[in-house]
């Protein structure tokens, strides 16, 4: 199968999107001739026109507006914040319009539209402009959280939200964008709200979001050396979670780490390791379910502090080794 | 900048004809009634929850939506309740129920006073949140303007949501791209317990159109023909592609701001001020009604208010087995 980068594929979804259906159009800062701070929209303006693919002022709330009334009336906006950090200027639109309006409303109205948004570190934008924070929309009833790992996942989720009927919160990762990966040509969706186990494994159950699914799997390569084969599961949609996957591997490992970027205090962890120990994978358990996550601090500017604040492949391949060897 | 009342309104008289305008009188006396109920239930404990009170202000409901057709779209903020039962199509008693909380409500009665919606009929609903529909407004726009309609957006909100950033994005989103949006400010006077002339060193909020570029204009909002005129030129403007208009309609709330306002930060002779100026009676004596008439009227509207509570009285609570429903399409 040919390959895309992960930013092509998002690409991808988006023209196949417009091109079949005209109530889809994008709206976003500097997405048109700039192509979007990250070049996902390059070149959509080229084929759509700046009707569809709109450039707007500094104005997240307005964007985020824009979008929620453009559903509401028949369209299916799609929404770039331009770094994750900046979706604290939509929280209202967000999180008290956007999530609310359906049930406020008695059920009777529907805002189907996307917000994507880069989160992530390791690229040297210090504190302001490397947030992942997700799991504060998976705390909210009405939105929809989905976190792509793949190039394949990409455009297969990303065609999903489009379509989805819901606000659908679509949180990319920077360093993801040119990684590269198998996309088939047509469109496909990727139902949202299913689990998808990446990797079979005996040994233990690593629950990983985002960027921190490529580093398990790194992780996973150098632990089947050691002879600990680990069982990789990625959410892909953070809410609404697919636990059964997550829960039935455990029942199989019987060991849980979770691993992702996010500082790890009211993360999206916890709320996994809860659902675990809740469930009856837990008479399964025969070691403490852990948590590996970002430190609870911001994202420093000096590459070493940077590298050490988010798990990396080597911290990984450490707790799965303390996990499977009886530390805790 | 002086705020007078236009002196057209023979020509409106005779353009709608009495039976018209005696229509528009019983929406005015309806919102009047529908608000003395409602603080009459709260009262006597019938209503769970607070609300936020129009009385004074009946003008500018019915007169804002008056120039507009059904298929335009009305947004509105927390005083809600009269632009609601301005709106084309709307009904009283299920107005009624969505305010006593029950299921054959608007919403279900999920939404309550603040947040009545008839979707259906293009009315986005009442907001909570200060500005929060604004914003909103502006896609409303930007959605009419893809899908190359005639429609327009009328968003109606407070003097207080002026001060907030969504109206500063969103006015000048819509005017970047002459988004068909009428920007409808109901200058209650007060934000709350914070007067107008404390939040603002402008004049007029209609002052701050020109930070757009966009028409600005300040009437009298408890004059109904002023309010029409005002809105009425607006939606031609929009509907011609030329863009949002800010409007400011002065007017005045009788009641406090809720349920717990004891009104320390006004006296009562301003009160008794501004109930000279009751936008009801200015209309009858426009249309040279006289008392006994208006009276009778009144106990129509109050007659159909009863009606709509017995209607909502009558109707079931929601279900406790359908709890979850409507969060998710």
């Amino acid at each position: 199968m040919r390959e895309l980068t992960y930013a092509e594929a998002l690409r991808e979804a988006l023209r196949q999107a417009m091109q079949e259906d005209e109530s889809v159009f994008m709206i976003g800062e500097d997405i048109g001739v700039y192509g979007g701070a990250f070049g996902v929209s390059a070149g959509l303006i080229d084929e759509f026109g700046p009707e569809r693919i709109i450039d707007t002022p500094i104005s997240e709330a307005a964007i985020t507006g824009a979008c929620i009334g453009a559903a509401l009336t028949g369209m299916r906006p799609v929404g770039e914040i331009q770094f994750m950090d900046f979706i604290t200027l939509s929280m209202e639109q967000l999180v008290l319009q956007a999530a609310k309006i359906r049930f406020m409303f008695g059920g009777k109205a529907k805002a189907p539209f996307v917000l994507r948004t880069p989160a992530g570190s390791g690229t040297g934008a210090a504190a302001q402009h490397s947030e992942s924070l997700e799991n504060w929309f998976v705390h909210v009833p009405g939105l929809k959280v989905v976190m792509p790992s793949t190039p394949y996942d990409a455009k297969g989720l990303l065609r999903a939200a489009i379509y989805d009927d819901n606000p659908v919160i679509f949180v990319e990762h920077k360093l993801l964008y040119k990684t590269k990966g198998p996309v088939p040509a047509e469109p496909y969706e990727i139902p949202l709200g299913r689990s998808k186990v990446v990797r079979e494994g005996k040994d233990l159950t690593i629950v990983a979001t985002s960027i921190m699914v490529r580093r398990a799997l790194d992780a996973a390569e150098t632990l089947a050396a050691e002879g600990v084969e680990a069982e990789i599961i990625d959410p892909r949609t953070l809410s609404p979670l697919d636990m059964a996957p997550i829960e039935a591997s455990v029942k199989k490992t019987g060991r849980a780490l979770v691993v992702h970027e996010a500082v790890k205090t009211g993360g999206f962890g916890g709320e996994v390791l809860s659902r675990i120990v809740e469930s009856e994978a837990f008479d399964y358990l025969e070691a403490p379910v852990r948590r590996l996550a970002g430190r609870d601090i911001p994202i420093p500017y000096n590459r070493n502090l940077e590298y050490h604040t988010v798990p990396q492949v080597e911290d990984i391949v450490a707790e799965a080794r303390k996990l499977v060897g009886g530390a805790y | 900048m002086e705020v007078t009342e236009t002196q057209n309104y023979p020509a409106y008289l005779q353009e709608w004809g009495e039976e018209k305008a005696l229509e528009l009188l019983r929406k005015m006396l309806l919102i009047r009634a529908f608000e003395e109920k409602a603080e009459e239930l709260y009262a006597l404990g019938r209503v769970h929850g607070t609300m936020h009170l129009s009385i004074g202000q009946e003008a500018s409901a019915v007169g804002a939506s008056l120039p507009l057709r059904p298929s335009d779209y009305l947004l509105n903020h927390h005083r809600g309740h009269g632009h609601c039962l301005a709106w084309h199509g709307s009904d009283v008693n299920l107005m009624m129920a969505e305010f006593l909380g029950r299921e054959t409500g608007y919403c279900r009665g999920r939404g309550g006073s603040m947040h009545i919606a008839n979707v259906q009929a293009n009315n986005l609903g009442a907001n909570g949140i200060v500005a929060g529909g604004i914003p909103i407004a502006a896609g409303v726009g930007l959605s009419i303007k893809l899908r190359k309609t005639d429609q327009v957006a009328l968003v109606v909100f407070g003097d207080g949501a002026t001060n907030e950033g969504a109206f500063h994005e969103s006015l000048n989103m819509a005017s970047i791209w002459d988004l068909p949006v009428i920007y409808y400010i109901e200058n209650n006077q007060y934000a709350m317990s914070m007067p107008v002339k404390r939040a603002f060193n402008i004049e007029r909020l209609s002052q701050r159109a020109c930070a757009y570029g966009i028409p600005g204009v300040s009437v009298d909002g408890n004059d109904l023909f002023s309010v029409y005129e005002a809105v009425k030129e607006a939606a031609e403007r929009a509907r011609a592609g030329q863009g949002p208009t800010l409007i400011e309609a002065l007017t005045y709330r009788w009641r406090g701001h809720s349920k717990s306002d004891r009104q320390a930060y006004r006296t009562r002779e301003e009160v008794k001020a501004w109930q000279k100026k009751d936008p009801i009676k200015r209309f009858a004596q426009k249309l040279g009604l006289d008392e006994a008439t208006l009276a009778e009227l009144q106990q129509e509207a109050r007659e159909r208010i009863d009606q709509a509570v017995a209607f909502a009285e009558a109707s079931p609570e929601p279900d406790i087995a359908t709890i979850m429903e409507g969060v998710y399409a």
